[in-house]
């Protein structure tokens, strides 16, 4: 079965599940209960009632990196085929080379342009 | 202990009473439990020794009094974040809050199924699943350590967890491009992902002399994807209180601070991995001296468990010597050094590669 090396992984992650799964279960349980208390409901503020939203507006920029991040990284997924096959093919002649500069070329021009455009600066 | 639990397989199949599925699941499940035990042991002992250093290096003695020089500390802290008032704040949102402490653990517990921490012993590989897309398993699963991080601070619906989690977010994909640019040139060497085969292909040379840029990038990138000093600013005590995990108690709260070690000794595990030749014995030819043994098996596991517990170290060390970066001064690095550094890597490998042939 093809799927068979891949048991002992699933294994590992059904342990590594079923002890974080009684790390949130078990300490409820045989813990000590406190009596209720307003301050335990209420968000930590250094000490002050806490003023506005607890989710406060934040900076564009953390939207953008999120979107150059998807960008980028779809681009390095497709270096690790060819990364391991590079060795072997080099042996048929040096396209596996310039097919993979000629795509680094490309990545490193959008990468300059980002750059230039400034996305890339935190003010 | 090893050898008696050996035996006692060895006798079963002999008596005829277990079948190959039987035997193969058991000693996964032994390799698994072995695993997972020493991991959680190796998190609670870099607490302390954590705890130990540095106050050593601020000229105190930290805590010494629990047990022989302390060495029951983080027994005495786990039973006391085990026993403490699970409290669920009102303002928050229940679901999400309760499972991201688990999301930020979990990752570390299932990513470590790809590492071989050793060669054989009595015949049976030392890793608990040699997978051909071993480097894959690892980045994708640590991946999802941001999730956890993300939700906290989303969940927790307070102001210091939300900014903490949203640094971390951006922080974390930013080093994760220059993670994965900086080791495509170690398997553009071995000529796969397997990470058994990475090592196979470090007997002689140790690729972080080979890779010693690559080396470097995966280094830096893995102090900022495990939140360390100089990168801990989602958890900057002096902006954010405790960052993320600020409205987090009890069992919740440790299995963040698990999560966080767990990460480390993940982080280490693969630098050893990948650059420092893994389970090998630098000079020494073991199995000429030792022959192919349980013996030599265990010092192939030893070897591997004393690299590790060396980058543990460096992991503190710096902690503890360097200051925290400024946002702008992080992503910068992040992006406009890492990033470039990183793809000049790979050219250099490829163009060397393609000179050689």
């Amino acid at each position: 079965m093809i799927f068979a090396e891949y048991l002992p992984a699933a294994l590992q992650a059904g342990i590594a599940l079923a002890f974080v799964a009684a790390m949130l279960i078990v300490p409820p349980i045989v813990a000590k209960k406190g009596a209720p208390n307003p301050a335990k409901d209420s968000a930590y503020e250094c000490g002050l009632p806490a003023a506005q939203s607890g989710r406060p507006r934040f900076s564009i920029k953390f939207y953008l990196v999120a979107i150059l991040f998807v960008l980028f990284d779809i681009e390095v997924v497709f270096l690790y085929p060819w990364a391991v096959v590079y060795k072997e093919m080099l042996r048929e002649g040096l396209s596996i080379l310039f097919s993979m500069l000629t795509f680094l070329a490309i990545l490193f021009l959008g990468f300059l342009y980002v750059w230039k455009k400034g996305a890339l600066d935190w003010k | 202990m090893v050898n008696h639990a050996a035996d006692i397989v060895v006798h079963w199949v002999q008596a005829g009473m277990a079948t190959p599925w039987l035997v193969w699941l058991v000693i996964t499940l032994m390799k698994c439990g072995a695993v997972v035990g020493v991991m959680m042991g190796m998190v609670a002992y870099t607490v302390l020794a954590e705890r130990r250093f540095c106050a050593f290096i601020q000229d105190r003695l930290g805590p010494n009094r629990v047990g022989p020089f302390g060495l029951l500390q983080p027994v005495a802290d786990g039973m006391k974040l085990f026993l403490k008032e699970n409290v669920l704040p009102g303002h928050v949102n229940k679901v999400y809050y309760v499972l991201a402490p688990a999301i930020t653990l979990f990752p570390a517990l299932a990513t470590i199924a790809v590492i071989p921490f050793g060669n054989r012993l009595g015949g049976e590989k030392m890793v608990i699943a040699d997978l051909n897309v071993g480097i894959l398993w690892v980045f994708s699963l640590a991946a999802l350590g941001v999730y956890g991080i993300v939700l906290a601070g989303w969940a927790s619906n307070s102001k210091y967890p939300f900014i903490g989690g949203v640094r971390s977010a951006a922080q974390l994909i930013s080093y994760e491009l220059a993670m994965g640019l900086s080791v495509i040139g170690v398997f553009m060497l071995a000529g796969s992902l397997n990470l058994g085969q990475v090592v196979e292909y470090q007997s002689h040379c140790w690729l972080v002399l080979k890779q010693p840029l690559g080396f470097l990038i995966f280094m830096v990138a893995m102090f900022a994807e495990t939140n360390r000093t100089p990168f801990d600013l989602p958890e900057g005590e002096q902006e954010l209180a405790a960052g993320y995990n600020t409205e987090y108690g009890s069992m919740k709260f440790a299995l963040f601070f698990m999560g966080e070690y767990a990460n480390m000794v993940v982080a280490s595990a693969v630098m050893v991995t990948l650059f420092f030749g893994g389970w090998q014995v630098p000079f020494i030819p073991v199995e000429q001296w030792l022959g192919c043994s349980w013996l030599s098996g265990m010092v192939y596991i030893g070897c591997f468990l004393a690299k590790l517990a060396a980058f543990l170290f460096l992991f503190i060390w710096v902690r503890w010597t360097l200051p925290r970066f400024r946002y702008d001064q992080l992503m910068n690095l992040g992006w406009k050094v890492l990033l470039p550094l990183g793809l000049l890597n790979i050219l250099l490998t490829a163009l060397v590669l393609a000179g050689q042939r």
